[in-house]
């Protein structure tokens, strides 16, 4: 086919050219159904920052409840009416509903549509050195399905019967039969409407990312040349690719038991004496199907946080980052064995306990990578000529609060022990920190190292630091004394502890702590999105490579235009971490300077690599016109 | 935006392909979306195909030793497909197991054949050709859809004699006749054999429904000579992609339901 039409494609890209010339577009195909990346980008992080307010104001609605249960609620009434009981405390239902709620949000659109969906589009085409998506109209099209997701998510908190509560994880049967709970009625099946949705979102997304890594870097941009955001964005989107998609087929038959009278996951089930009609079906393979997407979520959640970190802690650290291909190698085999654990979530549930421990072995190997990638952080940082920007202070939090976070998931990965932590405040210190936490230090670094390429000015510094120390703080005041509580026995999603001695007075001033601990924490995100928003307005300009930086988006003008490069998309010659190299002028060579100009700085193979410069430069296939268009 | 790097200088892919600056693998983004969409699409009939695993075995088979000859449904096991499909519209009463749904797939992986052709035609950038075999294609998309409409209108129905069972009412034994399917029971079998049944195929009817639809809209724009004026003919070969995935997992669907 190479050889057959070349003439013509060539005129068809002519004819593209001329449709391209013309454009002035308006309000709506700019802002609103936009299909520049750096657009779609910028929809993604504010429905994130607003899902993130929602979502973590639920959890600190129901520590109160935890941490304070004799509390008059009633000044909240005025916010959410009657889940105010009578007596002026929180509505057990509605507890149970924040709960959900809480983890839907902050798992699906803040840590992986906000995160994912932030970074990915607007980095990769500006890091591979690409004039935009591949292709720009789906990828519109995945942030409107993941704002229709949004928005029927977003009604069913105001039903009466209240939104989903069946837990983020929504088993059946308690998800599956609308009598079981005020939540499994309407909610549950908004819920499921919205998963659908939000799910053809991150396909049509994914498949854009990782057609864009394959086809659109620019010459010389080989996979080992390629930033460490961009491999671990490429490994998401497969992982999502790959995973998500099972998720739907549960959604769908749990759409079908819920609504049409089929049996899927319900069998021999008895509500007030009755026997339900369903038989045949089965619970327990809900849960294979959902944590087979279950699991890869929490590397989806993850491996992106993972990368902009690889990329802020090498710049700041003033580093090459230490291992780039143990780095490359562990997040495949991290990718790889997402999707052989996910059963370690199902050891109490009745499996076979060789199987199980079949799971534990598996999962036990993942602290390797892991360990792998942890260590490589370290390492960069040891002896580094650090700069402790507020991205970077977020990075090291982040690389703190994996290591904390994966010890103990050590500890979890062993089915002897998951018996006794199972479904207990343990489990939820760890992912809370493992996951929850480090990936959101990983978008919020995200967002202070490349604010000044989105929005062309610098965010504040100062608030910065203020904002870190409280979070990082807030962040194990609140998930560090949860352990203790979880050992000692409490099961997590319980509306209240009243009925043991060590529940009711033991622990109680330790809950009220960790309450406390997670009110500062919220309050100080609200730093955060003064600095957001002051800055947006009157944030001081940015210069074009403020962190002195080596990838391919500081080349871009401060405030890059549709097409990214005003002219030819720059070739790129070397890795992205050459950072203070001996012999070389400054303490940074951007990706895009050759060899033959840095002769005091090459390394003997690098010098054979200057021959090899031309054929780079000849190779411009994917920017033919040398000008965006 | 992407350019599909085709260019006079073939050398370029060589060992330099992965260098950047050009398509490594020598396809189009668009082609190389097709193909990641596929991949999860695969996983999304897997998961359902292994859910059908699941529930089926977690059934008994059909044992003459224990449920007595001659074969006859029972919710107790799961049905022998011989004796469920074995109708053949206008030859009402014959027994011609899997005959009907035979013809179904011969159908199907004939319109295959004839996309290839499609696909090759745009090759050579035959309009003629193209036009011609999208037509036989459509026409055997819809040939499979209507077939399977029979099948399910059937399915639906049941034979006329039906199947009785007898169950326990208000502490009273009851018989009770069931004719057909659907949803909640049906005279074939356990209840999960129809609900599978329903879903897998529809779900997958519904994929051939779609690439119904694509077909014709590329034999339509075939038609208008839109392709002839682009100069090249790859959404044939895209929508082609799609409609061989869909006759890949009707064999599996076919095997699962009507063979194993």
């Amino acid at each position: 086919m190479a050889t057959t039409d070349a003439t013509s494609t060539a005129s068809v890209h002519v004819a593209e050219h001329d449709h391209h010339e013309h454009y002035e577009l308006n309000f709506w195909r700019k802002y609103v159904f936009a299909e520049d990346h750096k657009t779609i980008a910028k929809q993604y992080l504010i429905t994130g920052i607003f899902w993130a307010i929602i979502g973590i104001s639920f959890s600190v609605i129901f520590r109160l409840q935890l941490g304070f249960p004799q509390m008059k609620l009633e000044w909240l009434r005025p916010i959410i009416g009657n889940w105010i009981e009578e007596s002026g405390k929180l509505s057990p239902d509605f507890y149970l509903a924040l709960v959900t709620m809480h983890g839907t949000i902050m798992v699906f659109f803040v840590l992986t549509a906000g995160l994912s969906g932030t970074f990915s589009n607007f980095l990769i085409p500006l890091q591979v050195g690409a004039r935009d998506m591949a292709s720009g109209f789906m990828n519109m099209l995945s942030y409107w399905f993941f704002f229709m997701a949004s928005l029927l998510m977003f009604v069913s908190i105001f039903l009466e019967t209240g939104p989903a509560a069946g837990g983020w994880v929504v088993y059946p049967p308690l998800s599956a039969l609308p009598q079981a709970h005020k939540g499994s009625e309407l909610g549950m099946t908004l819920w499921l409407s919205s998963m659908a949705l939000f799910i053809v979102s991150q396909l049509l997304g994914g498949i854009n990312y990782i057609t864009t890594v394959i086809n659109l870097r620019t010459r010389g941009m080989s996979f080992s040349k390629l930033p460490l955001t961009i491999w671990a964005f490429f490994l998401t989107a497969v992982l999502g690719l790959i995973s998500f998609p099972v998720l739907l087929s549960a959604a769908l038959l749990l759409i079908f038991d819920r609504s049409f009278g089929t049996s899927f996951f319900l069998s021999d089930i008895y509500i007030a004496g009755e026997a339900l009609p369903n038989v045949g079906g089965s619970p327990i393979l809900f849960q294979h199907l959902f944590w087979f997407l279950g699991h890869p979520e929490v590397y989806i959640v993850m491996l992106p946080a993972l990368g902009i970190t690889s990329e802020i802690i090498a710049t700041n650290s003033r580093k090459p980052i230490f291992g780039y291909r143990a780095m490359i190698a562990s997040m495949m085999g991290i990718a790889f064995l997402a999707f052989i654990v996910w059963a370690h979530h199902m050891f109490v549930t009745g499996m076979n306990p060789f199987l199980g421990s079949v799971f534990m072995f598996l999962t036990l190997i993942i602290a390797v990578p892991s360990a792998v990638k942890a260590f490589n952080y370290i390492t960069t940082l040891w002896r580094g000529n650090i700069r402790f920007t507020p991205a970077m202070l977020f990075s090291i939090g982040l690389v703190s609060f994996f290591i904390s976070g994966g010890v103990t998931g050590l500890i979890l990965g062993n089915a002897a022990l998951d018996i006794q932590l199972h479904d207990t405040y343990f489990v939820v210190a760890h992912f809370h920190l493992v996951m929850g936490a480090s990936s959101a230090f990983g978008l919020l670094a995200g967002v202070y190292h490349w604010f000044p390429k989105m929005f062309g000015r610098m965010m504040n510094d100062k608030l910065g630091y203020v904002h870190f120390w409280l979070t990082f703080i807030g962040i194990y005041s609140v998930f560090f004394p949860m352990h203790y509580i979880g050992i000692a026995g409490f099961p997590r999603r319980y509306y209240s502890f009243t009925s043991n001695d060590f529940t009711s007075n033991i622990f109680q001033d330790m809950n009220a702590f960790i309450s406390l601990a997670a009110i500062v924490t919220f309050s100080a995100q609200f730093l955060f999105l003064y600095n957001f928003i002051h800055s947006l307005i009157k944030g001081k300009r940015a210069t074009v490579n403020p962190w002195q930086s080596n990838t391919l988006e500081w080349t871009t003008p401060v405030i890059p235009g549709h097409g990214n490069w005003p002219g030819e998309i720059p070739a790129v010659y070397r890795w992205p971490y050459d950072y203070s190299k001996p012999g070389a002028k400054d303490d940074f060579i951007p990706q895009n300077v050759p060899y033959s100009q840095t002769p005091e700085s090459n390394l003997p193979h690098e010098k054979e690599l200057i021959s090899l410069e031309q054929a780079i430069e000849a190779q411009n296939f994917n920017d033919q016109f040398k000008q965006p268009h | 935006m992407a350019a599909t790097a085709t260019t006079d200088e073939s050398v370029v892919f060589d060992k330099k392909a992965w260098m950047g600056g050009v398509e490594p693998m020598n396809v189009s983004y668009g082609k190389l979306m097709m193909w990641f969409f596929l991949i999860s699409d695969t996983f999304t009939f897997s998961a359902l195909l292994v859910t059908y695993g699941l529930i089926r075995y977690s059934y008994p088979a059909y044992d003459p030793a224990i449920h007595g000859t001659p074969f006859h449904f029972s919710n107790i096991y799961w049905p022998i497909p011989d004796h469920v499909f074995n109708a053949f519209p206008f030859f009402h009463g014959s027994n011609l197991p899997l005959i009907f749904v035979g013809l179904m797939t011969f159908i199907l992986i004939f319109s295959s054949v004839t996309m290839v052709l499609a696909v090759e035609a745009g090759h050579r950038r035959d309009r003629r050709d193209v036009e011609k075999y999208m037509l036989w294609t459509i026409l055997g998309g819809l040939a499979f859809l209507s077939s399977q409409a029979w099948e399910w209108s059937h399915f639906i129905h049941g034979t006329e004699e039906g199947n009785t069972v007898r169950e326990l009412v208000g502490g009273q034994w009851l018989e009770r006749t069931i004719f057909g399917a659907n949803l909640t029971e049906n005279q074939y079998g356990p209840p999960a054999f129809a609900d599978l049944f329903f879903f897998i195929t529809g779900f997958h009817g519904t994929h051939v429904f779609s690439g119904v639809i694509l077909n014709i809209l590329i034999f339509y724009r075939t038609a208008t000579g839109m392709y002839d004026r682009r100069g090249h003919y790859e959404m044939v070969e895209k929508v082609g992609l799609y409609w061989h995935f869909v006759d890949l997992v009707w064999v599996f669907v076919f095997t699962f339901f009507y063979l194993v």
